[in-house]
């Protein structure tokens, strides 16, 4: 076990594409840190790099103290799950795991005991003698996990490795993942997209994107505080909601009406020479039907779109009579979900009411607001500027 | 139901077309002399004596012996450079590796009539004609490109990521591809051989012209030189039988090997 740095680590493709700018991370024993961001941000890059699989352009890695930069990955001892799970497809469950201890010329009890003993943890024990083809998906993820937990290296690097699993089954494994962790209390770094699997797994997590660290910090800080637009809208399922405000007279006009400013608000800003015209965020959770909100906070009429009641709250989608906050974070988010149109001209606010709200496609419905949760980002810079920033 | 009728028809054509000479030559090699021109496709006499008279001659063994040293010494050589080439070809990026991908192509596109005259020279200067040696090269340098295509269409159907995991796994190089890689690539290697001795066995033009005597004669060539007991007499049969016995030690390596070559390795090797 051991800890792992990067110091300010690059990557730098022949072609001249930067992969991964100038990472600082410091990731401490035992402790699980997630790297999370679309597509081609660099995360896998970086896994990469600290499995030795791609070279180190600039910057220094150490792990458990010792610089990494030249070894060999055989030499590092760290273990990799992959996305596709990379099993031997010619051996057997049992030589499958026992694998990396062959290579490391253990004799043949311990290995026996230790491919026992992995199998057991992972309930493998009826399945040591087939081969991967003969296996389900989540049992072939097991297998994976088998081989890497297997000769007890300083960390574990997991890339996507949930994945290729269907939904269900991806959520069982991922508290799997968790409860191995927490039993083996190795270090870890894990790669996905999915920002749930971020939030759910991690000690910590890294938001990437275009190569460069976002932010770094626990789930809960990077939902409660978003250092910038993109980590406010990539993190959080449905998403922060976005809409342009102008800055009046110490309140700010939006298409919700007028939400009026805190004085130290008013202050940073004006220390932070803010634009007059912001972006704000809003989270889903921070609106309720007006009918049963109760505390101080504006109250606004708006277009229901669609109501989703999820049996323990309603997602009710309204349609704003405004244009979509366009910028360019914001549509790579889009179109990293999966969303092949951006949505229509107009915003959408998406809300979440009480279960007991009487909510009705197609009305026009009062909705509460908590002003003091918002979010105010810059356009240009994509700046939180509620932040405390330093 | 008829496209079904349809389809059945035009394979039975093909099939016929495809089988018809060489059952004629397999009919030819069972007659007897005497009716060797009656025109029967079944022959109506009976006989063995063909199979026997090739046997019995010297030319002939000889010329087996040789067919099967070259072919055999250059499928070894070429599969073995070609997996090393293929394997550089499908997972590194170097440079020129695109130049020499379409050097190898062109080389096995290259008219081999064109090259007999200087290479009959060369080997006569260097003494390498009429050898073993003197076969084997050539044989080499126009199957190697056919090896290499072959092969690293296989290596790109081995998932990188195996490689990586053999790596992680604290494989070296080296290990990583005899212990994970070779094994999944081997219906790979035999489809390679097959093409590659295929080629070496069958192959004609080089061998009359390279070598002038028994000693490194192949059986293609031997055939050319069958002469019947007498002058006058036509050696068809005995040819006949002599092309059906060097037409069995391919389809045997064929149907032997069928399985391994269509048989899908690699699944179970990632998702799906």
């Amino acid at each position: 076990m051991a800890d792992i740095v990067l110091d300010k680590v690059s990557k730098v493709f022949p072609d001249g594409t930067t992969a991964v700018r100038a990472v600082d991370l410091h990731i401490v024993d035992g402790e699980f840190v997630i790297l999370v961001g679309p597509s081609g941000c660099g995360k896998s890059t970086t896994l990469n790099m600290i499995a030795g699989l791609e070279d180190i352009s600039s910057g220094e890695l150490r792990i458990g103290g010792e610089r990494m930069n030249e070894r060999a990955p055989r030499d590092r001892d760290i273990a990799m799950v992959f996305q596709s799970y990379a099993l031997y497809p010619n051996m057997t469950v049992r030589d499958n795991i026992a694998f990396p201890l062959k290579l490391a010329k253990f004799n043949k009890e311990t290995i026996n005991s230790k491919v026992l003993e992995a199998a057991r943890s992972l309930e493998l024990t009826d399945l040591l003698d087939r081969r991967p083809a003969g296996l389900s998906g989540g049992q072939r993820q097991r297998v994976a996990m088998g081989r890497a937990i297997v000769r007890s290296p300083k960390a574990f690097l997991m890339d996507e490795p949930l994945s290729n699993l269907d939904a269900k089954l991806r959520v069982h494994m991922r508290t799997q993942v968790a409860r191995l962790q927490n039993r083996l209390g190795t270090t870890t770094v894990y790669v996905t997209h999915d920002q749930t699997e971020a939030m759910t797994l991690g000690d910590r997590v890294v938001v990437m994107r275009g190569g460069n660290v976002q932010q770094v910090g626990e789930p809960q800080v990077l939902y409660d505080h978003p250092a910038n637009l993109f980590v406010a809208g990539f993190i959080g399922s449905p998403s922060m909601n976005f809409i342009t405000a102008d800055i009046e007279d110490a309140r700010l006009r939006t298409a919700l009406g007028d939400i009026p400013l805190d004085v130290r608000l008013i202050a940073r800003l004006r220390h932070l020479d803010a634009p007059r015209r912001l972006i704000v965020g809003l989270r889903p959770e921070h609106f309720e039907d007006a009918a049963l909100a109760a505390g101080e906070g504006i109250v606004f009429e708006a277009q229901v779109d669609v109501v989703e009641s999820m049996g323990s709250d309603k997602y009710v989608y309204f349609t704003l009579e405004e244009p979509r906050v366009s910028s360019a974070v914001l549509d790579e988010i889009a179109v990293d979900s999966g969303a092949d149109s951006l949505g229509g001209p107009t915003a959408t606010l998406v809300t979440r009411f009480s279960a007991e709200s009487t909510v009705r496609e197609g009305e026009i419905r009062r909705v509460w607001c908590d002003p003091s949760k918002i979010h105010l980002f810059a356009p240009a810079t994509g700046r939180n500027l509620t932040l405390p920033w330093d | 139901m008829r496209t079904a009728w349809r389809w059945g028809f035009v394979n039975v054509l093909v099939v016929a077309y495809a089988l018809v000479p060489v059952l004629w030559i397999a009919s030819l090699s069972f007659k007897t002399p005497a009716t060797i021109n009656d025109g029967n496709f079944i022959p109506r006499a009976w006989t063995l004596d063909n199979y026997r008279g090739i046997f019995q001659t010297d030319q002939f063994i000889r010329a087996l012996v040789n067919s099967l040293g070259i072919a055999a010494i250059s499928t070894a050589i070429a599969v073995l450079l070609g997996l090393l080439a293929a394997y550089a070809i499908a997972r590194l990026s170097f440079p020129g590796k695109n130049l020499l991908v379409a050097i190898s192509l062109m080389i096995a596109m290259f008219p081999q009539v064109s090259l007999i005259s200087p290479l009959f020279q060369i080997e006569r200067a260097l003494g390498l004609f009429d050898t073993w040696w003197g076969l084997i090269l050539p044989y080499i340098t126009f199957s190697l490109p056919l090896a290499i295509q072959t092969l690293s269409a296989f290596f790109q159907q081995v998932p990188w990521e195996l490689e990586k995991a053999a790596v992680m796994d604290g494989a070296t190089q080296g290990q990583a591809f005899r212990k994970v890689i070779a094994p999944l690539a081997a219906p790979g290697v035999v489809t390679g051989a097959i093409l590659v001795f295929i080629f070496c066995w069958n192959d004609f033009l080089f061998a009359i012209s390279l070598t002038s005597t028994e000693r490194s004669r192949t059986v293609p060539v031997a055939l050319s030189f069958f002469t019947g007991e007498s002058q006058f007499e036509d050696p068809t049969g005995s040819i006949s039988a002599a092309a059906v016995v060097i037409t069995v030690p391919v389809i045997l390596f064929v149907l032997l090997f069928q399985r391994r070559i269509v048989s899908g390795l690699t699944s179970g090797a990632v998702k799906g």
